[in-house]
């Protein structure tokens, strides 16, 4: 008898605890739901900001500018060229042709120019994409009320000449080339910096540093600084970088720059900067992956009579390298979307030419993106929002690179 | 390290232990340990868990001090020569006395690179080819493996792996192979394969095994040494016995060594 109420307690038990296993199943399913609706809402509300309505107005109406029945975006170079000479006051032309001679200009920038300096098409207002889909006809209305002048479109603000072309006060005509090309020179620099820092200290804590006091001090400090607040870091890369190895971080040591202008708010200093930031991570991440490789694989090598460097060499790094690289991947799409250091080193918001070497001034795509979205137009906040979509597709791409690349290092085994 | 002298002029024992104690921190793991190691013998170390019996040896090729905290007192002396003399490099022991472990554990690389890597970081200037044949084939692994050189080591089964690891050690040339339990992770035939191997193996070279298995010390051994946790406070392990296998297994002089191999104790 008694054996039979101990079996059927045991019963009641597991009843309870299926219930309890329901409700924990639940709740760990609503946490990953909550953050895939986080993660929509932050798509849909930049989709939203990057297409829709747009409604300008031109300076000059582009059709008092057709030469022998030709509209002005059919004409050609050279008639181009005319009409800007014959519309700008001559110093305003002479310097667009000292910046770079029209002889050298594709007939392209030329007529971009012409849209620029001559037609100057301005914004009037935005609309986003949904009220772009659902309230159309009443926009329709509204422009044709308040605007009778203005043109409306539907335009999408990601498009490849928002890609291609250089930065520019004008909404209708600005791009992101500089700051793409601004984050990548930036990134470059990141990773040439902290990669081989962060494995290297990795692997001097992991396989030589002894447990000694001073060095259980390190490990805890390199810790605690993953956690440091990145605009402290921007601090003190502008201490470090900017100011006292300015020299070096202009370029001025080396000749290659005019060392009465020269500055040390250079790509250089900030991948440097991000490279600090970002190096704890590396670190630690390396650590966790070197510290994963068995202590089997090294015996084995140690076995054969090998020294520790070729133990490291050999096996400890090709194995852990799947998960540094991981680390790695983590760590740089965090530096290409810091912005707050890059604000204190000294990005420039608006420079209209690519950085062509470590010691160009630069801006960058969150730097821009912060820019715009401060801006009190609504047209900034579209191209804002045209500009994370462009961040996320290269963040994308890095790591679609890099993964690829740790999947030929797991393969090899 | 000296090399070795001539064949004539060689001691019988190979490396001896005199009064060793093993240290982890301040822990006494082992002491008081004075055995001989034979020369192309087989010489089997058996005792209950927690005995001491790995940590014996791996001070046999300084395998312990990728310990951090442990230490030695007494000595091994390898060929007359204190092992752990401040003149004598680790790595160049390790290269000397090599060791197979108790898990399989091949590197992640092919069976030609697996038999391969040891002797090339040695600068092995000869016929890599044929060391890695010979190699193989003195592991008793060359016909199932010999198709499939390019193949990672970690396809293979646990047997073939644990003659896959035996094989790596063989290719450094080594006088003396340490096997820390070599077939506990392995099914009755691959384990009767390896103490086959061990008996064709001890022909060149001299052999230390440790092993949980009675049967396996009195079928494949020459001498054994029985561990044994003392009584003491410290509860060190030690060697209560040392003799030839046949006398240990048959008429031991110590009684915990008898409860022990007829299985009454530990």
């Amino acid at each position: 008898m008694k054996e039979k109420a101990v079996i059927q307690g045991f019963v009641k038990n597991l009843k309870a605890r299926k219930r309890t296993g329901l409700v924990w199943h639940v709740v760990f399913q609503a946490s990953t739901v909550v953050g895939i609706i986080a993660l929509i809402a932050l798509m849909l509300n930049v989709i939203d900001g990057a297409f829709g309505y747009v409604a300008y107005e031109a300076r000059v109406d582009p059709d008092t500018l057709i030469v022998d029945g030709m509209p002005v975006e059919d004409q050609n170079k050279e008639q181009l060229v005319a009409l800007l000479q014959s519309t700008l006051s001559s110093g305003a032309y002479n310097k667009l042709d000292n910046e770079k001679s029209f002889v050298d200009r594709s007939r392209e920038e030329v007529y971009q120019l012409v849209v620029e300096r001559i037609i100057k098409p301005k914004v009037v207002q935005v609309w986003k994409l949904w009220p772009s889909l659902t309230q159309a006809d009443e926009i329709r209305a509204t422009v044709a009320q308040d605007h009778p002048g203005a043109e409306l479109d539907f335009v999408s603000w990601l498009t490849y000449d928002f890609v291609s072309r250089p930065q520019t006060s004008e909404p209708l005509t600005a791009g992101v080339r500089t700051a793409i090309f601004g984050s990548l020179w930036t990134i470059l620099f990141t990773i040439l910096f902290a990669f081989p820092v962060g494995v290297g200290a990795s692997i001097y804590l992991e396989e030589y540093a002894s447990d000694h006091w001073l060095n259980r001090i390190i490990q805890t400090n390199i810790n605690n600084l993953a956690g440091v607040p990145s605009i402290v870091y921007g601090i003190l890369g502008l201490a470090i970088f900017v100011r006292a190895l300015e020299p070096l971080t202009s370029g001025e040591v080396f000749g290659l720059v005019d060392p009465t202008t020269a500055n040390g708010r250079t790509v250089l200093s900030a991948g440097l900067t991000l490279g600090l930031l970002v190096l704890p991570i590396i670190i630690i991440n390396a650590q966790e992956a070197i510290r994963a490789v068995p202590r089997s694989l090294r015996n084995a090598s140690y076995g054969v009579g090998a020294t520790k460097w070729q133990t490291v060499w050999s096996h400890v790094l090709p194995n852990a390298m799947p998960g540094i690289l991981t680390g790695t991947i983590l760590a740089v799409s965090r530096a290409i979307g810091e912005t707050a250091p890059l604000v204190v080193v000294g990005a420039s918001t608006a420079i209209s030419f690519d950085p062509s070497s470590p010691f160009s001034k630069f801006t960058t795509l969150p730097i821009q993106i912060y820019q715009w979205t401060s801006r009190p137009q609504d047209e900034f906040r579209s191209l804002a929002a045209a500009s994370i979509l462009v961040l996320l597709v290269l963040l994308l791409t890095l790591n679609a690179s890099a993964i690829l690349l740790r999947n030929r290092f797991s393969r090899r085994y | 390290m000296t090399q070795p002298n001539p064949q004539n002029g060689k001691s019988e024992f190979v490396l001896e232990t005199h009064d060793l104690g093993i240290y982890y921190g301040n822990f006494r793991a082992v002491a008081d340990v004075n055995i001989p190691v034979r020369r192309h013998k087989i010489t089997a170390i058996i005792g209950p868990s927690g005995c001491g019996k790995s940590t014996l040896l791996r001070a046999f090729n300084r395998m312990n001090e990728l310990f951090s905290g442990t230490r030695i007192e007494g000595s091994v002396t390898f060929e007359g020569q204190n092992l752990y003399d401040p003149s004598v490099d680790p790595v160049e022991v390790r290269y000397r006395i090599g060791m197979v472990f108790q898990k399989p554990n091949p590197f992640p690389k092919s069976i030609y690179e697996n038999v391969a890597w040891g002797a090339r970081i040695h600068g092995f200037k000869g016929d890599m080819d044929e060391l890695v044949v010979s190699s193989l084939r003195q592991a008793a692994l060359w016909d199932e493996v010999k198709d499939k050189l390019k193949q990672s080591g970690l396809a293979l089964s646990g047997g073939q792996q644990q003659r896959l690891c035996i094989a790596r050690a063989l290719a450094v040339q080594p006088e003396v192979i340490l096997m820390d339990e070599p077939a506990s992770a392995l099914d009755p035939i691959a384990t009767l394969k390896i103490e086959e191997l061990m008996q064709e193996l001890k022909q060149n070279y001299t052999i230390v095994i440790v092993t949980h298995n009675m049967q396996q010390a009195a079928r494949a051994s020459d001498h054994t040494a029985m561990m044994m946790l003392t009584n003491g406070e410290s509860r060190s392990g030690t060697v209560i016995e040392f003799d030839e296998t046949n006398i240990i297994f048959t008429r031991p002089k110590d009684k915990r060594t008898e409860d022990y191999v007829t299985g009454r104790f530990g």
